[in-house]
């Protein structure tokens, strides 16, 4: 029988999107079977715990949890310190999750940015057209997951400015990207927003070099390097999550610093 | 029976359930930090040539450790701040962790090289004790501290500066993590050397007159 608290109609598709990766990652049982054996099993540190998969499941959920709070210490307004150019490193400092040799230089006359989601115009940017848009330079402090860190010189647009300028929907939540190494990103509309988030073109003032993302990278002062995707090809504006090359292996999403 | 001894002047356990609890919270959730923390710092180690053992690791690899090392923070934090809360609202810091007196601090010590180590009064902390605790205390409070710059280098940008920059963070969040080792190296083995501490952290140990009601009789 259908019951009489079940409304006529259902909920928007579009909130059900907005809302997927929350339900998803706080089914009570899950989280309580989790938590109970996180809190038995860290007495045998020995053991490897990680394979257990009720210990996973908590952990991502706790980590889902962590981007929620990372978003909430996330100061839209506040940038990121920067440096004088005398202490920028040259080269940059290359990692990806291969070796160097192994970097695939992208042509850029053949090269094409790709638009796609919640944006208006649509039509595919080229080279000489990203090189027309109105250029921002930022000597910032690049931070790696890993723990190393050193200051680089990036120029390009700015991702707020590109975004308004192809009439992308900034209500949006999250802002996606593919390239040409198969390293799909995602991350958050606000720090999309943030005036130190570069479409970048160039490093220390010139082309940027094969291995550093020619001709087109995301650099932000506000996240951690892994979330800065080279050779981007395709940029999305979308509702729905998709997290990305290391966030599907585990590593944490929103990485904000 | 103890219900005999229990005079008016006597007051609680020696270790109230609120410490027993939150010392064996923090015992656990320490080792989950230490644990995959080493995890973390082997990808790019401070110390040249030092690397922990895959068996000291928590976490099959970096990914792994990050999430114990953000999991556990959470605990690591309120755990803490109920412990800080606690000592202070109810004066067990002052009463149990102070004074030091220099004086009594280099005794202990000498004794301490002679092999002369007391313990025939649980109650009682010597100055020595009292330094260590204060200090490993001090240390997770860094910790916490060092570990919120580390984190969040940008939005806690003036925290970097105080501490030095964003490296000489790291390597104090280091250091804090070697001073708790090492306290955690002497304090279990004095705690198994003496079986009656660890008896009275999980069960409360004697019952002790405040330093409130002693003054009430003088």
């Amino acid at each position: 029988m259908r019951s009489p608290f079940r409304p006529d109609v259902g909920p928007d598709r579009a909130l059900l999107d907005d809302h997927r990766r929350l339900v998803g990652s706080l089914q009570r049982r899950g989280l309580l079977r989790g938590g109970l054996s996180l809190g038995a099993l860290t007495m045998l540190t020995g053991c490897d715990l990680t394979s257990s998969k009720s210990v996973q499941d908590a952990l991502l959920a706790i980590s889902g949890l962590n981007d929620e709070v990372q978003a909430l210490l996330f100061d839209p307004t506040k940038l990121a310190p920067t440096y004088p150019a005398s202490m920028v490193l040259k080269p940059a400092k290359f990692n990806a999750y291969y070796d160097v040799d192994k970097v695939k230089p992208v042509d850029g006359a053949s090269w094409k940015l790709e638009l796609g989601g919640l944006i208006a115009d649509k039509t595919p940017w080229n080279v000489g057209q990203i090189a027309a848009l109105p250029e921002n330079e930022m000597v910032i402090r690049h931070v790696c997951v890993e723990g190393w860190d050193y200051i680089g010189q990036w120029s390009g647009v700015r991702l707020s400015t590109f975004l308004q300028r192809v009439g992308a929907d900034t209500r949006a939540k999250y802002v996606a990207f593919r390239t040409a190494d198969d390293y799909p990103s995602s991350i958050d509309m606000a720090t999309a927003l943030h005036p130190q988030t570069l479409l970048a073109t160039k490093y220390a003032g010139e082309t940027l070099a094969d291995p550093f993302g020619f001709p087109l990278r995301l650099r932000m002062a506000t996240k951690l390097g892994y979330k800065n995707p080279k050779w981007i090809t395709a940029i999305e504006v979308t509702n729905t999550y998709s997290g990305g090359y290391w966030e599907k292996r585990g590593f944490n999403w929103f990485a904000g610093i | 029976m103890q219900s005999t001894r229990d005079t008016p002047a006597e007051g609680g356990r020696l270790h109230p359930w609120p410490v027993r609890i939150m010392h064996w919270v923090n015992a656990m959730v320490m080792l989950v930090m230490i644990t995959s923390g080493w995890g973390i710092y082997d990808d790019d180690v401070i110390i040249r040539g030092l690397h922990f053992n895959q068996w000291f690791r928590l976490g099959a690899w970096a990914a792994p450790s990050l999430q114990w090392h953000f999991a556990g923070m959470w605990l690591l934090v309120f755990n803490g701040l109920a412990y800080l809360g606690y000592g202070l609202a109810t004066g067990r810091f002052r009463e149990r962790l102070l004074p030091i007196r220099p004086r009594e601090l280099v005794q202990t010590v000498i004794d301490t090289l002679h092999l002369r180590i007391s313990h025939a009064d649980l109650t009682v902390y010597n100055a020595v004790q009292k330094l260590l605790y204060i200090v490993v205390i001090l240390a997770g409070v860094s910790q916490v501290v060092t570990g919120l710059a580390i984190w969040k280098p940008v939005q806690f940008s003036g925290l970097v500066a105080l501490l030095g920059g964003f490296q000489t963070a790291r390597v104090i969040h280091f250091a804090g993590m070697s001073v708790i080792v090492g306290f955690l190296a002497v304090h279990v083995a004095l705690a198994l050397l003496v079986p009656q501490t660890l008896w009275a952290m999980l069960t409360g140990g004697p019952r002790v007159r405040s330093r409130f009601a002693r003054m009430a009789e003088t």
